[in-house]
């Protein structure tokens, strides 16, 4: 996994505007009950069962900072349904969504952990809220970027 | 065979016979039914609202704006546990303030302090934006008042009973002045 990270004052409520671009891997196969997120290899049950109608897969940036105890923000989302295929290996992917805090907390935050989850979705019953084991930490800079190269 | 015979008329007749020859105390005793049924049925709900913790246990889906996992007609089903927090990726039903219709999108980003106040914004799957314009004028995020409650379990179709019911009052009318006779009329044998 490699991580490129910046980091400048965005342009409304100026507050801490991050930049992550990421690998994402991750196999979830129907019979083998493997998944591969980040270069470890999980067993589970076979997640796409009968009852399975689509995966809601996304990518979540969880820290801290001194305004908030805690912090998510969703970077990136992706529907899978049911027979589609099962493994991503998406390389040097940019967030889909941007990464505001909510105040000036990414500047030199050493603790960013970014996590793969899933909801899954079935054609009748519960709505579970996986998350994958295997996550990442992605330190940010003491200084703010001023060349806008996103 | 009196009274009866094939056609619709005969049966009709049938009905109305049978609501004259019954006296009051069977009256009585049939509107007596049909309260108890009432009851119940909101005694139910009501224990439902307790349970949950949830104001609105049950909704229906009304949007299309989480499609491909829920359409138009779905049924959801909710709590609301004090307890629970709010966290990125569920999917909760919120209303806006001053808006009586609750919406079924899903947390996208969660802002929480060390004394437990939370503010999240909130994403429809099959929008292209985030909800800030459909929140009041000025408003950046939700709080825990605005949630109904967050969707544990669905059904699909199921709610498109209410939908129509909505959407042809006549329907609805139709329905209960069916099931009021039904109940009014039946004999216990």
């Amino acid at each position: 996994l490699r991580k490129n990270v910046e980091d400048f004052t965005g342009p409304r409520e100026r507050s801490d505007l991050g930049f992550v671009t990421f690998d994402i891997t991750a196999d979830i196969l129907n019979g083998k009950k493997c998944m591969v997120f980040f270069l470890t290899c999980i067993h589970l049950q076979s997640i796409f069962d009968w009852n399975v109608k689509q995966l809601f897969l996304y990518l979540s940036a969880e820290y801290s900072t001194k305004n908030n105890a805690l912090n998510q923000v969703v970077l990136w989302d992706k529907i899978m349904l049911r027979g589609d295929n099962p493994r991503l290996s998406l390389k040097d992917m940019k967030s889909k969504y941007f990464f505001f805090d909510d105040g000036n907390g990414l500047k030199g935050n050493r603790n960013i952990t970014l996590t793969l989850s899933w909801n899954v979705i079935p054609n009748a019953g519960i709505l579970p809220l996986v998350t994958g084991s295997g996550h990442v930490s992605v330190p940010f800079p003491d200084t703010y970027e001023t060349t806008k190269s996103y | 065979w009196p009274g009866s015979g094939g056609s619709r008329g005969g049966i009709a007749m049938d009905l109305f016979g049978d609501l004259r020859r019954m006296n009051k105390r069977q009256l009585y005793y049939q509107v007596l039914n049909f309260a108890m049924i009432v009851s119940s049925a909101l005694m139910i709900w009501k224990g439902l609202i307790v349970v949950t913790g949830s104001e609105s246990p049950i909704v229906v889906v009304l949007s299309g704006s989480m499609e491909p996992a829920f359409h138009r007609g779905d049924l959801l089903f909710l709590t609301n546990f004090h307890d629970d927090p709010i966290r990125a990726g569920e999917i909760v039903v919120f209303k806006v303030e001053g808006r009586d219709i609750p919406i079924v999108h899903r947390v996208i980003k969660v802002h929480e302090k060390g004394n437990g106040n939370i503010k999240f914004l909130t994403k429809g799957d099959n929008n292209e934006v985030d909800d800030r314009g459909l929140y009041k004028e000025g408003q950046n995020w939700l709080e825990k008042k605005d949630v109904v409650g967050r969707a544990r379990g669905f059904l699909p179709y199921v709610g498109m009973v209410t939908i129509i019911m909505n959407d042809y009052p006549k329907f609805k009318y139709a329905l209960l002045a069916v099931m009021g006779a039904y109940v009014l009329l039946k004999r216990e044998s």
